[in-house]
């Protein structure tokens, strides 16, 4: 990632954008921080927001006409925040403050002609900006003479002045405006302000202001446009002013980047899903202070995190894309330190769901994925992330599971069964009454069994997927290209993009075309049906699911995140293996979405779901139905997983085409071995294969190394096959080894062979 | 480089079986990405065969290894 696609990044997501009243106002006051504090009754502090922003802020507070409720996101759910009635009732309440401290002076003389809300503004926001400003005037805020002292109690507008004073604007009171004086005001000053409004029609010859500068043809002499009646749009105009003369005293340009300076359109998107709608407390004087709390509380406090709130991975780090992709950018560019995003950049599950709520298309996975393969070619991939996932996927890539084959008897395949290295690992008595049915009723079905290459895409191993998906092109190519039936969306995805020539279906577009298989499991109770995120722009391979449940007659429940929304079990992107923890909770979350048990396609789906103790089926648990509750069956172990893939394909190979199965068992599987429920729960948690725990034994057999325990007599040997050292504690049996615990650890006792 | 002790480096009841000999502690060297710990670990005082205890390689050596690969 360089620096402009950081920025392209940053831009793109946009949680940090202005909340829609904060870009409306004219003098963009932090209305979201006003009503949280206002919703807390913390009244000075919330005065402390409008006096940091507003000139004048006793009288504009209670004078502003609320310009932002016409954006408020809340006016479509019950109504506009009453914004302007909750300055009033901050005014009522709040200590007064004194007025802003000037910055240190920075030696210009500006001049102020007249003495309006607009000229009075301009002379504030000069004088808290180091100018060393006169203003000049009749009686100043002369103009405020006709409102009501129950909107502008008397004493207000003198103490603002009184704080003009303080922060070291001259006031000339008494002077009238004429031609003369600008003349000599205009040679004497570096810039000078009009204020229009009270100026004599004698002197308003200078023609209309420039829009955004408000300059006239006069070099230095600036104006407001006359007729302005809104006090927040004149109050506007006066640090518009201001913004200029600051500008043309420093020499800088007088109109780049000034865009944001008025109201402008803010990108920030807060959905309005799930807020009831409620209507503003209404009042005909100033709220009181309970009325004032529970009118901020209306505030919806703007934000997107449309994401966030839809994923468990982005939550879980605390912030929103935009910080991500910062700190993925900090991360690379760590040369000498502790690269601290590693773990956050493995953990997501490039499932797409972030960019298909997000309003501007921002997908972490694709950010994600991209610096995964960076860190691979840099060579700062933490070894451990993905190691366990890579060599199980090169076992399902092995010549012990993999099979591409013509149909017995067959010379030529039409088409090709390919169900996937998962759904052979979890369910291979379904996959091979699937095989079974496709060639029952559509002839020569040829077989593919090997695994898509997924897991390296995922964990950002490039040359690694490239490999996989020669090997699978050949593999495919040796059956003459056949039309390939996949039974996973993973892998369809994958064959999708690596094979663009093949024409490739899902199982559930044929079965969906055949009519459902006999023994299908008609009628159940209603299930709650998983897309898996493969299946998010698969529009047609969700309906034909639908369809095949809708044959089969069961009703189905669909969750709040499903079809294009759906939300990853936990397994996608290699999650579970780079972080279990966070890997069970997304599962758990899933999980919990639905009461009834879940019907899903994805196996993976299937088994992660089922991990948490939820009841869940995959779709071959209907159509070929082996037992009675396989909502019930617990998701395999790995080391089953492995067994399961390696048992299929000699099963198949021995009774569909009468071979054995070539290459034997490795001589450390001959190693009888037991385990009590505790090791082969670590064996479990701590990614550690059966075959490991043999190859262990079977080293320790030949080597005679061993300790023993004093008090268990139990005994403990360790073996490091290739990258990882396995220990195993055990006992004797008679004719093997019952096994009572097992760690690893990746770091190497030097001189360990 | 100074000697590292870890409370998780205990005998805990277990002896070489092949020299039949208690186990005491031994400076020994662990290596891991690049970096190399001088560390005081149970081994076999004949033989040497070093132990790494359960609680030793699941936390602290855990942690390390997380630790280098962040590198």
């Amino acid at each position: 990632m360089d620096q402009s696609e950081l920025r392209r990044l940053e831009r793109q997501c946009i949680q940090e954008e202005a909340p829609q009243c904060t870009a409306a106002c004219p003098l963009h006051v932090d209305v979201k921080q006003f009503c949280a504090l206002m919703a807390r009754r913390r009244f000075d502090k919330a005065w402390g927001v409008l006096a940091k922003t507003l000139p004048l802020p006793g009288v504009l507070a209670r004078l502003c006409d609320g310009p932002c409720r016409d954006e408020c996101v809340r006016k479509d759910a019950g109504g506009a925040i009453r914004v302007d009635l909750l300055e009033r009732a901050c005014a009522a309440n709040a200590k007064p403050v004194g007025p802003p401290k000037s910055l240190p002076s920075r030696h210009k003389s500006v001049a102020v002609v007249g003495g309006t809300l607009t000229g009075l503004s301009a002379t504030w926001e000069l004088a808290r900006r180091g100018f060393n400003v006169t203003l000049f005037c009749g009686t100043p805020g002369d103009c405020l003479s006709a409102v009501p002292a129950s909107v502008l109690p008397e004493g207000v507008l003198a103490r603002e002045l009184e704080g003009l004073a303080s922060m070291g604007a001259e006031i000339k009171e008494g002077v009238p405006p004429t031609p003369e004086l600008l003349d000599s005001l205009a040679e004497e000053k570096d810039a000078v302000f009009l204020d229009t409004d009270d100026l004599p029609e004698s002197m308003r010859d200078f023609g209309t202001p420039d829009e955004i500068t408000l300059g006239t043809g006069r070099a230095g002499v600036f104006a407001s446009r006359a007729g302005e009646t809104s006090p927040v749009l004149q109050a506007a105009a006066g640090r518009r002013a201001a913004n200029s003369m600051e500008r043309y005293t420093q020499g800088v340009s007088m109109v780049s980047d000034r865009g944001l300076e008025g109201p402008y359109e803010t990108r920030l998107f807060t959905s309005l899903d799930k807020v009831e709608p409620v209507p503003p407390v209404e009042t005909d004087a100033v709220y009181s202070e309970t009325e004032a709390r529970d009118e901020a509380k209306r505030c919806l406090q703007c934000e997107c995190l449309e994401c966030v709130k839809v994923c468990e991975y982005l939550k879980h780090y605390k912030y929103y894309p935009k910080v991500y992709a910062r700190r993925i950018y900090n991360n690379e560019s760590i040369v000498m330190g502790t690269r601290q995003a590693n773990g956050m950049i493995n953990s997501c599950m490039l499932c797409g769901l972030c960019k298909a709520v997000c309003p501007e298309d921002f997908d972490m996975g694709d950010v994600c994925l991209e610096a995964r393969r960076t860190m691979v070619e840099k060579g700062t991939m933490p070894p451990s992330a993905h190691d366990f996932a890579l060599r199980d996927m090169a076992f399902a890539l092995g010549e012990r599971c993999t099979l591409a084959r013509h149909a017995p008897g067959a010379s030529a395949s039409e088409y090709v069964f390919f169900p996937g290295c998962q759904l052979a690992a979890s369910d291979p008595g379904g996959v091979e009454a699937a095989y079974a049915d496709l060639r029952a009723r559509l002839g020569d079905v040829g077989l593919m069994l090997r695994c898509c290459g997924a897991p390296s895409h995922w964990a950002g191993r490039v040359s690694l997927f490239e490999e996989s998906v020669a090997e699978l092109k050949s593999a495919w190519n040796s059956l003459g290209g056949p039309k390939i039936i996949a039974a996973c969306p993973t892998c369809m995805k994958t064959l999708r993009s690596a094979l663009p020539d093949a024409e490739i279906v899902s199982q559930w577009s044929v079965l969906r075309a055949l009519g459902l298989p006999e023994g299908t499991r008609n009628g159940t109770e209603t299930l709650a049906v998983n897309d898996p995120c493969a299946a998010r722009h698969d529009a047609v391979l969700r309906e034909d699911v639908r369809a095949l449940l809708e044959g089969a007659g069961v009703p189905v429940a669909e969750p709040e995140l499903t079809g294009e929304y759906t939300e990853c079990c936990g397994f996608g992107g290699l999650l579970s293996e780079a972080n279990p923890e966070l890997g069970m909770k997304v599962s758990e979350r899933r999980a919990g979405a639905m009461e009834e048990d879940f019907i899903t396609y994805c196996v993976m789906c299937r088994d992660m779901i089922a991990r948490t103790g939820k009841r869940a089926m995959h779709l071959y648990d209907l159509l070929y139905p082996a037992s009675d509750d396989p909502a019930a069956r617990p998701s395999p172990g790995y080391s089953a997983r492995r067994e399961n893939r390696v048992r299929l394909r000699e099963g198949m190979l021995r009774d569909l085409w009468g071979e054995d199965a070539g290459p034997g068992a490795e001589p450390y599987e001959s190693v009888r071995v037991a385990f009590t429920d505790q090791a082969a729960a670590n064996l479990e948690a701590r990614r550690i294969l059966v075959s490991d725990v043999q190859k262990v034994l079977f080293h320790a057999r030949a080597s005679g190394k061993r300790f023993v325990h004093g008090e268990t007599g139990r005994f403990l040997v360790r073996h490091r096959p290739v990258v990882v050292t396995y220990w195993v504690e055990f006992e004797e049996t008679g004719d093997g080894y019952l096994v009572h615990n097992a760690w690893s650890h990746r770091m190497k006792i030097a001189g360990e062979r | 480089m100074s000697v590292i002790k870890v409370p998780e480096a205990e005998i805990g009841g277990w002896r070489c079986a092949t020299c039949d000999e208690d186990l005491s502690m031994r400076v020994v060297n662990l290596e891991y990405l690049d970096s190399v710990f001088t560390v005081e670990l149970p081994a076999c005082p004949k033989c040497g065969m070093v132990l790494i205890p359960e609680n030793l390689a699941l936390g602290k050596m855990h942690q390390v290894e997380q630790l280098l690969e962040d590198k």
